[in-house]
């Protein structure tokens, strides 16, 4: 038995221990948020906060886990309480098939709250190890700039409702 | 009154075996959208009822039906404007069900951008069609005029103040045919057509709501894994699975010929299990693929269908200083982010299967082939997968989840494939040669000729088990039909292969390959992308030759009205006579009418070469597109965007890479796609609306001319032209290769060249 915290929660799970992140989430706690993109921590649309580092989930086996402060797309923001950054995600229409969505919310949640007002050239830089097929790029750095401007102009950080 | 301002002068009920039968006959006056074929408008012409689109329950709640399906494309939302539009009731308010084999109506694939076309049409003209028997109804019900009458959020209200809901008047009472001609709302007053209504399929998106097939749980649901051969023509030899039924949480193996799978409690076991078994299983694998350094010369020994599609006037022959080239595009692949997903469960005789196909009634048809039951028996669902670009790995996994359900009858179960299957075995789009030969004389066009060769652009389902991967496989397979070319004006290979230009003398020429080495299928645009590549890099060379502005040069061979302002918008909003030059910068220009008669497109693009690497940026990107009416505009511009920025991976990074065994690219380090930095920092879209036309369909209106504009500006940034997709790894090469040798031969500055040897690189089998 493993113990994971996700979203503020304590859950144990009886899932092998060498099991990735990944299959626990979508699987035994039923959290839709992080996806299945290749298994090889090449394409980010897995990734989750792990202590508040965007990791990819699918190479990550739940042993390495415990006592970490696992946070998925979910505990950003569910409906209606959503953060600054899934609202900018909504305001900018940044999506297409949707499906790396999760990836780089949290991907940029991560860059937000360590460094809350990044330049465009950082928030594209950080943004290089997710990858979208629809060829949305462009709507999600808006996306990420109006969720920084937000809450630049809040005073808040991100992941404050 | 009616809110369109206009009256019906006559309507006539008449009953009509179990339904009724609606017939009107309406003023001259009266604005009309009446099918371009003459039939019933859109998809009615295959589902004539009205209540195969549109269903009010007694309490007025409105059900809209698509047999059309979502793939990130935004049609839940833009059918729900048209809907709404011509219901009188608000968007939100209105429930709607895709594609889905017991419900909707069958409108074949989602696909060729004709969702607004087919099902938009179909719903608008339904839906004034039904306002207007709830108008007469209210009417009969009250006896008076209708013109006093007018619909309003649900209700027909009367100008003295009676009122009464849609659900009272014609709750289950629209089983009544459609009729050809529909009055139809103004364009001026709609409240929803044409307005930018944000998507209503974000909001599950951005929290980790449920919005996949993927994120489908059933009671019980078993999860499997396929073990895929090691290449397409390796047949299994024998596997001993008696250690991976062994394994913790394995519930079978299955095995059928060479379809091998495993089936376990969860997720992570089956994927253990399944490279157990692949390491148990022993396979035949010949070297049955052509040499990828020889690919374009074998694809062009391969015998061919050769029919000539275009001739007008007299093009010259060979004749001295005419241009002439010959342009080369590798496989190239959908590359889904979310690998293909299915779950199936074979319950009291019936398969019920649910799957992101684009089809899932020629799906269904050939899964119950495949499973020699009756098509009856199988219940095919569409629920959204990751986007798809076109005929990708998802009708194969729909059959994977079939087989595998069948041999574990009651229980569901869930296939996904792995990131290597999906890009080892979803269908490419085809790898293609094109040719030009033309000349110029007195600024115009004088002589073109065309040839294109490729394989097939569709091997879909088609109610046909053996274009499904795991039937082919099976120890009884299931043969893949021939392929067969798609008739113009959609084409296949040949699709936008004629130009639209007025050429005085032209000849275009499809040599249609019925061999397919690689596994092939349609790709967004089919062959429109190659085909405007092509015509539109020959388009710059040709105004080079002629001395004359390209986009100039393009408006002198243009005589519809629709194209000229398209090239004039994006030209206009580019600052394109403004442009400046400086080394290594490059501004190309593109143009094309989808498949000749749907979207028309222009693209301006700014892209920089660095001078020593060869490495290409892309600086900005204009896009004027003219849709028709314009269902969503934001919906538009997010599709267009997205379609310049796959279509420049395509253009610069894509090629599918194998050898003589089988497919060596198998992840995102051996197919590289577009990452945000290769993105431009702009793309720009201008939409000419046409309020009241015909829906043309913006889904792969920019493909062509995208890719075709980025490969113009990339040769007036680099000095040289590549005439093989993808451009990068070429342009690589041939700045290494020039740098090599540079003192003593300098690499050529003007596009115009085609002696130089560096403007003619030839990578291959790499990407």
């Amino acid at each position: 038995m493993i113990t994971l915290h996700v979203n503020g929660t304590t859950r144990t799970v009886d899932d092998d221990p060498q099991t990735p992140l990944l299959y626990v989430l979508r699987n035994t706690l039923e959290l839709n948020g992080a996806k299945f993109g290749c298994g090889l921590g090449q394409c980010g649309a897995c990734m989750v906060l792990v202590d508040g580092e965007a990791v990819t989930s699918c190479v990550i086996p739940i042993a390495a886990l415990e006592g970490k402060k696992i946070t998925t797309l979910e505990g950003l923001g569910s409906g209606d309480t959503l953060s600054v950054l899934q609202r900018a995600f909504i305001e900018e229409q940044a999506a297409q098939c949707g499906y790396c969505t999760a990836g780089m919310i949290v991907r940029a949640h991560a860059l937000l709250s360590r460094a809350p007002a990044p330049s465009n050239a950082q928030i594209r830089e950080h943004m290089e190890t997710n990858l979208c097929r629809c060829g949305v790029h462009l709507r999600i750095l808006r996306a990420v700039r109006r969720a920084s401007n937000e809450l630049q102009k809040g005073g808040r950080q991100e992941g404050q409702p | 009154m009616s809110a369109s301002g206009t009256t019906i002068s006559r309507r006539e009920l008449l009953a009509a075996g179990s339904g009724l039968v609606v017939s009107f006959s309406l003023l001259p006056a009266l604005r009309l959208r009446a099918a371009e074929s003459g039939g019933l408008p859109g998809s009615l012409d295959r589902a004539p009822m009205l209540d195969a689109w549109i269903r009010i329950d007694e309490h007025g709640k409105v059900t809209v039906f698509t047999g059309k399906v979502e793939l990130g494309q935004g049609m839940k939302t833009a059918l729900r404007q048209i809907a709404a539009e011509e219901l009188f009731v608000t968007p939100e308010s209105i429930e709607l069900i895709t594609a889905d084999t017991e419900r909707t109506a069958n409108e074949g694939y989602t696909s060729g951008s004709h969702t607004i076309m087919d099902s938009g049409t179909a719903i608008l003209n339904a839906a004034a069609q039904v306002r207007a028997i709830l108008l007469s109804a209210a009417a009969q019900k009250w006896s008076i005029p209708q013109a006093r009458l007018r619909a309003d959020n649900g209700f027909i209200v009367s100008d003295d103040g009676k009122r009464i809901g849609y659900g009272e008047l014609v709750a289950q009472r629209l089983h009544v045919a459609a009729s050809e001609r529909s009055r139809l709302t103004p364009p001026d007053s709609y409240r929803y057509i044409g307005k930018s209504l944000p998507r209503v399929d974000i909001p599950a998106k951005v929290s980790g709501g449920a919005a996949y097939v993927h994120d489908l749980r059933l009671p019980g649901m078993l999860h499997a894994r396929v073990v895929r051969p090691p290449s397409y023509s390796a047949r299994l030899r024998t596997v001993d699975s008696s250690k991976v039924e062994r394994m913790p949480g394995v519930v079978k193996v299955v095995r059928d010929g060479s379809f091998l799978a495993v089936v376990a409690e969860r997720e992570y076991q089956a994927i253990t299990a399944m490279h157990a078994l692949a390491e148990a299983a022993q396979w035949d694998v010949p070297e049955a693929l052509p040499a990828p350094n020889d690919l374009f010369s074998y694809l062009l020994r391969q015998p061919a269908q050769t029919s000539t599609i275009f001739e007008r006037g007299t093009p010259a022959t060979d004749s001295e200083g005419a241009f002439q080239a010959t342009f080369r595009r590798h496989y190239q692949m959908h590359a889904s982010t979310g690998p293909s997903c299915a779950v199936a469960q074979l319950k009291d005789g019936v398969m019920t299967v649910w799957t992101h196909s684009q089809g899932v009634f020629p799906l269904r048809g050939a899964i119950a082939q495949m499973l020699g039951i009756d098509e009856k028996r199988v219940h095919c669902i569409h629920l959204e997968g990751a986007g798809c670009y076109g005929h990708n790995g998802s009708d194969d996994a729909a059959a994977d989840a079939a087989l595998i359900a069948a041999a574990l009858p009651g229980r569901p179960v869930r296939v996904q494939w792995m990131r290597e299957q999906e890009h080892a075995w979803e269908p490419y789009g085809s790898a293609m040669v094109t040719k030009v030969r033309a000349a110029v004389k007195d600024g115009r066009v004088s002589s073109w000729q065309y040839e294109v060769w490729s394989s097939t652009h569709s091997t879909r389902p088609s109610n046909n088990a053996g274009n499904l991967l795991a039937a082919q496989y099976l120890a009884k397979p299931h043969e893949q039909p021939p392929p067969r070319p798609i008739p113009l004006p959609n084409g296949g290979g040949d699709r936008n292969a004629i130009p639209l230009y007025t050429f005085e003398n032209a000849k275009v020429i499809h040599h249609f390959i019925p061999a397919m080495p690689l596994r092939v299928s349609a790709l967004r645009s089919l062959g429109a992308y190659m085909n405007v590549f092509t015509i539109e890099s020959a388009m710059e060379e040709l105004a080079a030759q002629a001395g004359v502005d390209p986009v100039e040069f393009r408006l002198r061979h243009l005589d519809d009205p629709r194209a000229r302002a398209v090239v004039e918008m994006a030209a206009e909003k580019f600052g394109w006579s403004r442009r400046t030059t400086a080394p290594g910068r490059g501004c190309g220009f593109a143009y094309a009418r989808y498949k000749n008669q749907s979207t028309y497109a222009a693209v301006a693009v700014e892209a920089s070469v660095d001078r020593s690497s060869g490495r290409i940026q892309l600086l900005r990107a204009v896009a004027a597109v003219d849709c028709g009416q314009t269902v969503n505009p934001d919906g538009v511009r997010n599709q267009i965007e997205g379609g310049f920025i796959q279509a420049a991976s395509w253009t610069l990074f894509e090629a599918v890479k194998f050898d003589r065994s089988g497919i060596t690219s198998r992840d995102w380090s051996s197919y590289p796609i577009l990452r945000f930095s290769a993105a431009p920092q702009s793309v720009e879209v201008h939409i000419i609306d046409r309020p009241g036309m015909p829906f043309l369909g913006a889904g792969e209106g920019v493909q062509g001319p995208a890719g075709a504009a980025i490969g113009n500006a990339v040769a007036a940034a680099a000095g040289m032209r590549i005439r093989e997709l993808p451009l990068q790894p070429a342009l690589s090469v041939a700045f290494t290769a020039s740098k090599r040798i540079s003192e003593s031969f300098a690499p050529c500055r003007s596009p115009r060249r085609t002696d130089c040897p560096s403007n003619r690189p030839r990578v291959h089998g790499r990407g």
